[in-house]
């Protein structure tokens, strides 16, 4: 009992001014959106998931389509005046598969490893969070399949021009790089709305590779005749077939033309994003 | 500050957290306690803003989390050391957070240096134990330099060394004018770091108030006395002269007996008139955990239970005696009987003689009484003694 009995009325007005509190030597600066971008740059860049899909994106789009020129070139076959840079579509058709998991990946990773929660209560504006992922995301995307586009849509002109096939004119070249960039950001996009939904990686992929491929699945087995309207929509407005379109070598002429499926595809993520977003705002994280 | 205002949590009709009021306050180390499942957690994520409470509100200087500008430079946070993603370095994570609030880089590397992890810096995270995932969080909760720190279980899987760390930086931080609220289960930690306590059961508030008062409300302090071995009928007489005196005597495994109610001199007394040596009169003073056990005894939703192995166990041999249970264990009333009405039965109210009476906090001992476990409904009154809790604790360093 060495205290004596001095210091305690001076604690209420000590307190009064800890009230606002200890002050840190740190400026502190009102945060906007491109800090969290500059945050989710550095989350995106330090994984190493984010290598490996990106990655094995770039060898599926210019493995696959050198592969396809190189055995063209090699029969001599001729394309009959046919754009070449149609052939790029199986490579991006594939690839487009690990855009997805890296889509769903960027936030549903979160999720899985309990990190949302840290970012959460670093930035507790869930929508700037959300905004700055789909911003990051969506460029890296399109950049990444902008350039293996462009590239291997070069390669195969400098391959095949003893084959007959045509030289693209610039509409084509547009379409056939930045439109299916756009598309296949877009449809990443998608996979990272999805994500932020589900909030579990292996669920929101399957979904994802199933809006992916069960239109197709399913139009195929459609033998009816009362559901030939239903098989022909199906197939028109399956995603690989959006994707042909970029490549004017669509499975029906009817359908989606020139740049709707980067239309239809936003529409869809917008509405994706939007959902997330709200849910998100109202969820325990 | 923080300050919670009938916050209240459900899931579907499970009631995590209920009706739950209480403030946190700068300058010193709130402890938060409760049994596993009492709703601590709960009440943390929505103090962070993480989840949305179903009733009341709580608050951080006086906004709540999620609109507080530039949130993780008011306000520092280790929830679960094993949030983070593990693919990623030590360093780049809390570069990702730093970046997210405008903190310049290179207080990622003085945080890091802080918790002793530059070394690992560039290390994936995914391989670090427990006690160097518990420093990330810590480095991460620093990283904003905030007024207010949580800490959820902080000293998990740390060795003693870093035990210790944790402890002074809990004092330091709170000493530096800081709202410090630590959850934890290791009563011997809060004891040594706490100045004050919250403590819920069951996602009610049990008690707010000192960890002094807190101990003086909940459990006994006993006397233990021994006399001779050689005489067990001293023993007895002593025994039935303390119980005639108004004590309350419970006689120990090792032949001593455990005094409740009588301060020491009058044991001394007693024992010289019936004539009684004694080899032993040592005062005891509860331990933060017993009174922590008594008060949570019935707030308890996992409890252990002794091992039947029913059916499993060979026939004990003839004349063997069955194992003696490790005292303790599964018996309810291990913890020594509840305190009479008047808090403190023996000497702390008279050890501080010299303590001139004027002194308010000097006499904590029937107000606890009142305010203790009994009223979860009158959370708001604590504050009125909170300020003593770091000067009532000095003094119990100092003898």
């Amino acid at each position: 009992m060495s205290t004596p009995q001095p210091p305690m009325p001076q604690t209420a007005p000590e307190w009064q001014a800890a009230e606002s509190g200890y002050t840190s030597p740190i400026p502190v600066v009102r945060t906007h959106l491109g800090h969290a971008i500059a945050s989710e740059w550095t989350k995106i860049r330090s994984v190493r998931s984010t290598m490996w899909t990106l990655g094995v994106f770039v060898l599926l789009v210019v493995g696959i389509g050198l592969m396809t020129g190189l055995v063209i070139a090699g029969q001599d076959a001729d394309l009959g005046g046919e754009s070449p840079l149609g052939l790029g579509f199986f490579g991006l058709l594939l690839g487009s598969m690990c855009l997805i998991t890296l889509g769903v990946l960027t936030t549903a990773s979160e999720y899985g490893t309990g990190m949302i929660r840290t970012t959460m209560v670093a930035c507790p504006s869930r929508a700037r969070v959300l905004a700055a992922k789909a911003i990051v995301f969506f460029l890296v995307a399109f950049v990444v399949t902008l350039v293996s586009a462009t590239l291997i849509g070069m390669l195969h002109v400098a391959m095949l021009e003893g084959n007959g096939a045509k030289d693209p004119s610039g509409g084509e070249w547009l379409k056939g790089t930045v439109g299916v960039s756009l598309y296949l950001a877009l449809l990443g996009t998608l996979s990272l709305a999805v994500g932020s939904l589900i909030r579990h990686s292996a669920g929101a992929i399957t979904i994802m590779i199933g809006v992916l491929l069960a239109p197709l699945v399913v139009a195929l087995f459609m033998f009816s005749d009362s559901l030939r309207d239903v098989q022909q929509a199906l197939f028109e407005y399956s995603i690989p077939n959006q994707m042909s379109v970029f490549y004017a070598n669509s499975l029906s002429e009817s359908g989606p033309s020139g740049w709707d499926p980067v239309l239809i595809m936003l529409c869809i993520t917008g509405v994706a994003l939007g959902a997330a977003f709200a849910v998100q705002e109202s969820r325990d994280v | 500050m923080i300050e919670a205002v009938g916050l209240t949590k459900r899931y579907g009709d499970k009631t995590a957290v209920y009706d739950l009021s209480f403030q946190v306050r700068p300058g010193a180390v709130t402890g938060f306690l409760g049994p596993n499942g009492s709703g601590k957690s709960t009440t943390m994520r929505m103090i962070l803003g993480l989840d949305n409470p179903s009733a009341g509100h709580v608050t951080i200087n006086g906004y709540p989390y999620r609109r507080l500008p530039n949130a993780a430079r008011h306000v520092g946070a280790l929830l679960d050391a094993k949030a983070v993603h593990g693919g990623r370095s030590a360093r780049n994570h809390l570069l990702c957070l730093a970046q997210m609030s405008g903190i310049p880089a290179r207080r990622v590397d003085e945080v890091l240096g802080v918790v002793g992890l530059h070394e690992v810096a560039r290390k994936r995270s995914k391989g670090f134990s427990l006690g160097m995932g518990q420093r990330l969080g810590i480095a991460a909760a620093l990283l904003g330099d905030p007024q207010v720190l949580l800490f959820d279980e902080p000293v998990n899987g740390l060795d003693p060394e870093g035990i210790l760390w944790v402890r002074n930086l809990m004092k330091s931080l709170a000493a530096e004018g800081r709202t410090v609220f630590v959850s934890s289960h290791l009563m011997s930690e809060m004891a040594l770091t706490a100045d004050h306590l919250i403590v819920i059961g069951r996602g009610r508030l049990l008690a707010d108030m000192s960890v002094k008062d807190f101990i003086a409300a909940n459990s006994a302090g006993f006397a233990r006395v021994r006399t001779p071995d050689t005489e067990p009928q001293a023993r007895e007489k002593l025994s039935a002269a303390l119980t005639e005196a108004g004590g309350h005597v419970l006689p120990e495994q090792d032949g001593a007996l455990r005094v409740t109610g009588l301060p020491l001199p009058r044991i001394s007394d007693i024992a010289h008139d019936n004539d009684v040596r004694l080899w032993e009169l040592s005062p005891h003073q509860a331990s933060l955990e017993e009174a922590y056990m008594r008060m949570t005894q019935s707030a308890v939703d996992y409890r252990s239970t002794t091992d039947q192995k029913a059916g499993l166990q060979q026939p004990l041999p003839p004349g063997a005696l069955p194992p003696v249970p490790v005292p303790g264990q599964g018996q309810p009333g291990w913890y020594p009987p509840p305190p009479p009405q008047q808090g403190q039965p023996y000497a702390p109210a008279q050890a501080p003689a010299g303590t001139p009476a004027a002194n308010p906090y000097a006499q904590p001992a029937g107000q606890p009484g009142q305010q203790a476990p009994q009223a979860p409904a009158a959370p708001a009154a604590p504050p009125a003694n909170a300020p003593s809790a770091d000067d009532l604790t000095k003094p119990e360093d100092a003898r």
